[in-house]
């Protein structure tokens, strides 16, 4: 982890009609270091994301990412630019196989098009072999590589979700957003998702993580900032984090006498 | 039923052997194969004088060799183009038509009504300037998903078709006649009397597009296609220019249907409105569904079925298309992703990418 500024959430708010996701969050992620997202449910974790990543319009604020400003790029820029996420609800494209899937997160840097596919020229040639070594390494990263060639939709649940994060690295990114990547485990996978995400970070890659298992926040991030109805209600290392009055009550809820 | 289901598994277990044994033959075998199955197609207008075939093929009414070009061959290049559009992109287009007229107008313009430029001059023009249609209706258009992008292109294929019924330039509702035809080559006569020089055209227009669209499949762009099918949103956020592939399925589709169009009008020599009302647009979505969305072969088969089932059943006169219509049903229900549905390629992406060969499959 170093003092690189790579994305600058900047005094985000995000209202839909008359209610209000986000209200003035801001984080920062440094170059290199897991961020855990956390807060419970419908705090504005998966709208944080969503804005990131340009699926929504932020209301007010911007998203400065590598010193440039995405607020106003289209999805697909922004993944090019070097964000990628993964999905809360497993979004694979089920009827392609799980190195296909992979291809398409790796083609997302590459540049021939119509012609070349049509003409089947060198360079469509290298960029495609290239997209597949990339693809099959990635699977084998993820541990998944021996169902390669089967649909999608075939593939166990633990699969597919791993086989979420290696599509969102194939497309190179420099920051990683896993949306709930435990959701579904049981403790021995979340003990090997753990590594995964230790290995991934190991890689070069900056990671932000939303999880809901307070388990995997706390052991893999380097700091944690916390959601809560909208608002960002507490950021630091997770020790510190984990003794903030605020965040055990909004977790845990206040005593009626102490509100 | 149950004898129908029968006959239906053992079918199947046919199939099944065959291909066990065309995998188990050597390269040249298959090679042979290949060169033993495209001259069979091409010599498929004397089909009818093969004894047992010959009876179930026949198109009783109509010359066969007519049938196989201005049916047969129109609806599987259509097919093929529309395939792109809805069984590749996953993208709903009910106005296909307005590209398979917008290709026969450009020849018949360029070759009778306004020039006479040779047929041959304008084939890449009309291709070109469907093309540009598609572009044109794409462009406002595909930002619609679903059901909306579905009305807008019904909308499409009229407005063409009501253009050109209008516009005395198009040659309004008298149409354009003495369209250019195809150049002759020394025995190849283009002419009115024998279509099987255009059937022969025809169906190596068929292998060319085949192998074209083959190479956008194996590639990055099929792939995107795939995708936006799959889960738009999240092929945007994978980083796939959703609009700008979207964009190109539809050119590529109105490019294909272009090019039918202008095969039909050299064929025939004269077209008016009448020649493509809306029902035509149903007809070639039930050939793409009939055959399995998704699956160029499979679009290819269904083509076949419905451009040739109302011919076969020709003496069954007004009947004849409930027979059609009753085999829809059937099919529908026995085969509900299509006759060849689509599959997922289990094969390395990358063996494909390296041969060129296996396009006449």
């Amino acid at each position: 982890m170093t003092n690189e500024v790579l994305l600058d959430f900047n005094n985000v708010t995000m209202q839909f009609g008359g209610v209000t996701a986000l209200s003035d969050v801001s984080v920062k992620i440094f170059r290199g270091e897991i961020l855990g997202l956390i807060g419970p449910n419908g705090a504005g974790k998966t709208t944080c994301f969503n804005v990131m990543t340009g699926v929504y319009q932020p209301t007010q604020g911007s998203v400065v990412f590598n010193g440039s400003d995405i607020t106003n790029l289209k999805r697909f820029q922004i993944t090019q630019s070097g964000i990628a996420r993964t999905f809360q609800n497993i979004r694979l494209f089920s009827e392609m196989t799980a190195v296909e899937n992979v291809m398409v997160g790796a083609d997302a840097r590459k540049t021939s098009s119509i012609p070349a596919a049509l003409l089947r020229t060198k360079h469509q040639r290298a960029e495609e072999k290239e997209s597949y070594d990339r693809s099959m390494e990635l699977l084998a990263l993820m541990g998944i590589a021996d169902r390669a060639s089967d649909a999608a939709r075939n593939l166990p649940y633990g699969y597919q979700r791993r086989l979420e994060i290696a599509r969102a690295l194939a497309t190179e990114p420099e920051l990683l957003c896993l949306d709930e990547p435990a959701a579904g485990f049981n403790p021995a996978e979340k003990q090997q998702l753990n590594e995964l995400i230790f290995a991934i970070r190991d890689r070069g890659y900056t990671i932000l993580l939303i999880e809901h298992d307070m388990s995997v926040v706390m052991n893999v991030s380097d700091r944690v900032a916390v959601l809560d109805f909208g608002k960002k209600i507490a950021e630091g290392l997770p020790s510190e984090v984990r003794s903030n009055p605020d965040v055990i009550a909004a977790y845990l809820g206040v005593p009626d006498d102490a509100a | 039923m149950s004898q129908l289901s029968d006959l239906w598994k053992r079918l199947q277990s046919l199939s099944a052997d065959v291909q066990v044994r065309w995998k188990s033959m050597s390269h040249v075998q298959r090679l042979s194969g290949y060169v033993l199955a495209v001259l069979a197609l091409y010599l498929a207008p004397w089909w009818p004088k093969i004894p047992a075939v010959g009876w179930l093929v026949n198109t009783p009414g109509t010359q066969f060799s007519t049938v196989l070009n201005d049916q047969v061959i129109i609806f599987v290049l259509v097919a093929l183009g529309l395939n792109v559009v809805v069984g590749l992109a996953g993208l709903l287009d009910l106005g296909y038509v307005g590209f398979y007229a917008v290709g026969a107008y450009v020849v018949g313009v360029l070759t009778s009504q306004h020039a006479s430029l040779p047929w041959l001059v304008v084939l890449p023009i009309a291709v070109v300037v469907s093309m540009l249609f598609g572009v044109i209706l794409g462009t406002p258009t595909l930002r619609l998903r679903g059901d909306y992008l579905a009305i807008v292109t019904l909308g499409f294929g009229e407005i063409i078709r009501i253009s050109a019924k209008n516009l005395d330039w198009l040659g309004a509702s008298r149409g354009i006649s003495d369209i250019g035809r195809p150049p002759s080559i020394g025995p190849l006569k283009f002419g009115v009397i024998d279509p099987k020089p255009y059937y022969w055209l025809g169906l190596t227009l068929v292998f060319l597009v085949v192998f074209c669209l083959h190479r956008l499949e194996e590639s990055r762009v099929g792939r995107a296609w795939t995708a936006i099918r799959e889960d738009e949103d999240a092929a945007e956020l994978m980083g796939v220019n959703t609009f700008k592939f979207k964009l190109w399925a539809f050119a590529i589709g109105a490019a294909v249907g272009g090019l039918a169009g202008a095969h039909y009008a050299g064929k025939v020599g004269f077209i008016s409105p009448d020649n493509f009302p809306l029902q035509l647009s149903i007809l070639f979505l039930a050939a793409v569904v009939l055959g399995g969305s998704g699956n160029m072969y499979g679009a290819i088969l269904g083509g076949i079925m419905v451009a040739w089932l109302p011919e076969r059943f020709r003496n069954f006169t007004d009947k004849r298309v409930l027979v059609f219509g009753i085999a829809l049903v059937l099919v529908m229900v026995f085969r509900p992703e299509g006759l060849l549905p689509r599959r997922v390629r289990t094969k390395s992406p990358m063996k494909s990418a390296s041969g060129g060969q296996e396009v006449a499959q």
